[in-house]
């Protein structure tokens, strides 16, 4: 599997929350020659199981790994004089998006531009503000009369970005957030065909994230595995950041540490990467991670969870940029653990 | 596709070779002499098709547009590989978060980033962006990696494809820089006629930070009259308050009486005006005194030259994206080619 092409196809697919069709269909056709199944659910999680290879007399065990497909976005909340109006969804940082462009996925997709005003006719005192969501428009070049014919309330919105490679194994584009989360499953997945594993293994692409970790709350309620890991994106070590506040680009995934973790699948996954040579970072959440292993910990009664964070630079913006090593060595890092998970392990967890 | 060639071609001001070489392949076979001048100005003459009458005024018209565009400078190395830079012109801070550039002649692709949104203060989100935190990642490791693909002083442009938004209707596309290919392929398009007079066709440099290259050009050509294409300001969008828009998309080509850097000549005003409505061209007025064009120059240029502006009004000038109609821009064309036949028999005071 070519991660950077898997990461191409997926970026480059739109599946704002709540609306994740597109995306996920691609997360399905990654995660599909490497499964013994494939199911989707009410909420439109893609889930993925790769049976394990248990001893006859052995318990049935399962892992989850969880990566969220949704990207954040907008949406359309009227038209005025041939302009569209637009509502976000999810954490969109409006001062990200002027000037852009995007696509407004009506009756058929409409290539169009966040509109902005020139610097010529705006005071120095304008110019010192973000500009304000009443503002922003989207402009795409038609009139009102055969606007209203292809565009509704409700339609959704995404940035519209080719993805570039840059020096240095770096790629740089939308939604990798966290869509780095589902190329790394899918490279787990891989990876897993050429190793031993006594488990089962749930990969799921889950919906519905960026507005709350829905996808994951009922996912994981379904699976019910034994334990779990989420794989999410973290705040890479960037200029105007704080380096207490990042972790390291190329530095491999970033295992955390905190309430949110279970301390055995931490330990565990610490072990795994010293002992196999794979690349790694620790970083510590003193409460809410903010990403699915939030929701997982917590389904049912309670389950073992680990959260891996690719380092990423720019987040929720359409630059997000990344190394393509630390995808792939997340998936590694991933499969490696899953292949060495057993009853003893069971029994550490409490299981 | 001549607009489609002008946009994607790369050149901020300083820096226009790549958009020189376009239009010297375009105005092949249609100029009797080309040169470039020191400030990297491209001067074409198309002569008089017919004889101009003894006496007759003006018997040179110069006609220019502009190639340079708005973009960045690097002007620094971060540790980390990141590049800094400034701004080549008039660039509002505010555009400039999260898009995709070209840096340096050999078009090395990178990205402006910010600080996420998550480590922002709520309060800061509302401020315009501290243009001091944003950086140019072109996926360098470090300073090392970065000096082996960018040197300090290149320039760095959006990167923005050209792009049909509605074929028929409004006849919108889309692609950078309009301000002022727009102009310069309406400028070429003048060549292909035959006139009664002199016709200095002028692809400026350096008009974005202060019309320097047309004052140089006016100088050496010495014309008669002289007109300025522009893509100008269009700010139509929906607004709360009562704010003159400055143009309307799709309303033809705009006529300038006054911007802050010329006070366009009456007579010339009033030929395009009058050849306007002869022709039933659609055409409007500029609604605002904001930008300055080449006419700004030119108009001083020796012991002053009488000058006018017309400009094909551009959605979202001077950020990574503008927006235009082609029915304005083919009306610019159509408009210019009549107003220099009636000036063939002189200019009415």
């Amino acid at each position: 599997m070519n991660a950077t092409e898997l990461l191409r196809e997926l970026s480059e697919a739109s599946g704002v929350s709540g609306y994740e069709t597109e995306a996920g269909a691609i997360a399905r056709r990654a995660f599909e020659p490497h499964a013994d199944a494939i199911s989707s659910d009410a909420l439109g999680n893609i889930i993925a199981l790769k049976r394990g290879d248990r001893a006859p007399d052995a318990p049935r065990r399962a892992i989850m790994l969880a990566a969220h497909v949704d990207e954040i976005g907008l949406m359309v909340k009227g038209y005025e004089d041939g302009f569209v109006r637009v509502a976000t969804v999810g954490g969109v940082d409006l001062r990200t998006i002027v000037g852009q462009e995007v696509v407004v996925h009506g009756a058929r997709p409409l290539p169009g531009i966040v509109g902005s005003r020139p610097p010529h006719v705006l005071s120095p005192e304008e110019r010192q503000k973000a500009v304000p969501l009443d503002d922003l428009f989207i402009d795409v070049g038609l009139s009102q009369e055969s606007l209203e014919e292809v565009v509704r309330v409700g339609d959704l919105i995404t940035m519209r970005r080719e993805m570039v490679e840059l020096a240095e194994g770096y790629v740089s584009g939308k939604a990798f957030d966290d869509r780095a989360g589902v190329v790394s499953l899918a490279l787990c997945l891989e990876s897993l065909s050429t190793l031993r594993h006594a488990w089962d293994v749930y990969a799921v692409g889950t919906s519905q994230e960026e507005v709350g970790l829905r996808g994951a709350t009922v996912s994981a309620y379904g699976v019910a595995p034994d334990v779990a890991i989420a794989v999410d994106v973290g705040f890479g070590a960037q200029q105007g950041v704080d380096e207490k506040e990042s972790i390291t680009m190329g530095g491999g995934p970033s295992i955390a540490k905190g309430p949110n973790i279970h301390p055995v699948m931490f330990d565990r996954l610490v072990e795994t990467a010293k002992a196999h040579e794979v690349t790694y970072q620790v970083e510590y959440a003193a409460g809410a991670t903010g990403t699915d292993a939030w929701a997982i910990q917590v389904a049912r009664e309670g389950i073992p969870t680990a959260l891996l964070s690719v380092p990423l630079r720019y987040m929720h913006t359409s630059v997000e940029t990344l190394n393509v090593r630390d995808m792939e060595r997340t998936g590694r890092l991933m499969a490696l653990f899953i292949a060495g998970l057993d009853e003893a392990f069971a029994s550490q967890v409490g299981i | 596709m001549l607009l489609k060639d002008l946009s994607e071609a790369r050149g901020v001001s300083g820096d226009e070779g790549a958009v020189r070489e376009v239009l010297l392949k375009a105005v092949e076979g249609l100029v009797d002499e080309q040169r470039v001048d020191a400030l990297g100005n491209l001067i074409c003459l198309r002569k008089a098709r017919r004889p101009i009458e003894e006496g007759r005024w003006p018997r040179t018209v110069m006609v220019t547009a502009h190639m340079d565009e708005v973009g960045l400078m690097i002007t620094g190395i971060n540790g980390d590989g990141t590049l800094r830079f400034e701004k080549v012109g008039g660039i509002d801070d505010r555009v400039l978060l999260s898009k995709q550039v070209l840096v340096g002649k050999d078009a090395v692709p990178g990205v402006i980033g910010y600080p996420p949104i998550h480590l922002i203060p709520a309060a800061d989100r509302q401020k315009a962006p501290d243009i001091g935190k944003a950086a140019i990642d072109i996926g360098a490791k470090d300073k090392a990696g970065a000096e082996r693909l960018v040197s300090l002083g290149d320039y760095a442009t959006f990167r923005t494809c050209y792009e049909v938004l509605d074929e028929g209707g409004l006849r919108t596309v889309k692609g950078k820089a309009f301000d002022d290919r727009a102009g310069c392929a309406a400028l070429v398009e003048l060549l292909h006629e035959d006139y009664a007079l002199d016709l200095y066709a002028v692809f400026t440099a350096q008009e974005e930070v202060g019309l320097r290259g047309a004052r140089v050009a006016a100088f050496a050509v010495n014309p008669d009259v002289a007109f300025a294409l522009e893509g100008t300001i269009c700010d139509d969008l929906p607004k709360k308050k009562d704010v003159s828009p400055v143009t309307e998309l799709g309303k033809g080509p705009a006529l300038t009486f006054m911007d802050q850097s010329v006070i366009a000549d009456r007579r010339l005003v009033r030929l395009l005006v009058d050849t306007a409505e002869g022709l039933n061209i659609p055409y409007q007025f500029k609604r605002a005194a904001a930008g300055g064009t080449d006419a700004g120059a030119i108009h001083l240029a020796r012991e002053g030259v009488p000058s006018a502006v017309v400009a094909v009004p551009s959605r979202y000038i001077h950020a990574p994206v503008s927006m235009l109609s082609l029915d304005d821009l083919d009306h610019t064309v159509q408009l210019m080619k009549a107003a220099l036949h009636t000036m063939e028999g002189g200019l009415n005071a």
